[in-house]
């Protein structure tokens, strides 16, 4: 089991209902932590919809979750 | 050099300042405004919401690309966060150059990739009441 920090913006910061959490899970991998996230609060975006981001950078969805990461999942993005 | 996101208004003139250089021939600039409809609907108001500290270093990564990429001087960016009105400006860019041609290309470049690669996200609020995130719809994609 290992802790790390997620934090949602536009959509799913919505859909979750808060900011950031700190989550324990066994995920290995961020695509397997999406799915677990994605089941339990009902997010409407699929994880072939989304980016990934580990410690302020983009990841890559079979990279390896480690203990203490800090992940954010990207929605589509839409600025200018 | 600089990609910067700002909860207060764009000021083109001032933004304009640092990009005095009698060594360029050339300056353009494009300014997004909020637009009073988008897809049919007619838009009241809406908000831009970053991921600051990746929507930076991407932003600053693709000012990087052009001035690789197009003989350019100076490249600059500027987005909007929070809530915005209609006309407001939502995104800035300045290229200076020699010449116009690379700086024309180099802006249209920057603020391609800036729609397609920084992440903010858009909500619109419409005048029936309802909103919505700008493509993130799960049924029919919206832009």
């Amino acid at each position: 089991m290992k802790t790390v920090r997620v934090r949602y913006f536009a959509i799913l910061r919505e859909q979750r209902g808060l900011e950031e959490e700190k989550v324990a899970t066994m995920a290995s991998t961020a695509a397997e932590l999406y799915e677990e996230l994605r089941i339990l609060h009902g997010f409407t975006l699929s994880a072939g919809r989304l980016r990934v981001a580990v410690n302020d950078e983009f990841g890559s969805w079979g990279a390896a979750v480690r203990d203490g990461d800090a992940l954010v999942f990207l929605p589509p993005v839409a600025g200018g | 050099m600089s990609f910067r996101l700002t909860a207060a208004p764009i000021d083109p003139s001032v933004q304009m300042e640092a990009l005095r250089d009698v060594r360029t021939g050339a300056c353009v600039t494009f300014e997004g405004r909020v637009r009073d409809q988008n897809g049919g609907r007619a838009v009241r108001a809406l908000e831009y919401e970053a991921y600051g500290p990746l929507a930076e270093s991407e932003g600053d990564r693709i000012l990087a690309e052009a001035l690789g990429r197009f003989q350019v001087t100076q490249a600059v960016c500027a987005h909007r966060t929070g809530s915005l009105a209609l006309g407001d400006i939502a995104v800035w860019v300045a290229v200076t150059a020699g010449h116009r041609a690379a700086a024309f290309d180099a802006c249209r470049f920057i603020i391609d990739e800036v729609k397609a690669r920084v992440p903010i996200w858009k909500k619109e609020h419409y005048s029936d009441g309802s909103s919505e995130w700008i493509n993130c719809a799960t049924g029919t994609a919206k832009g």
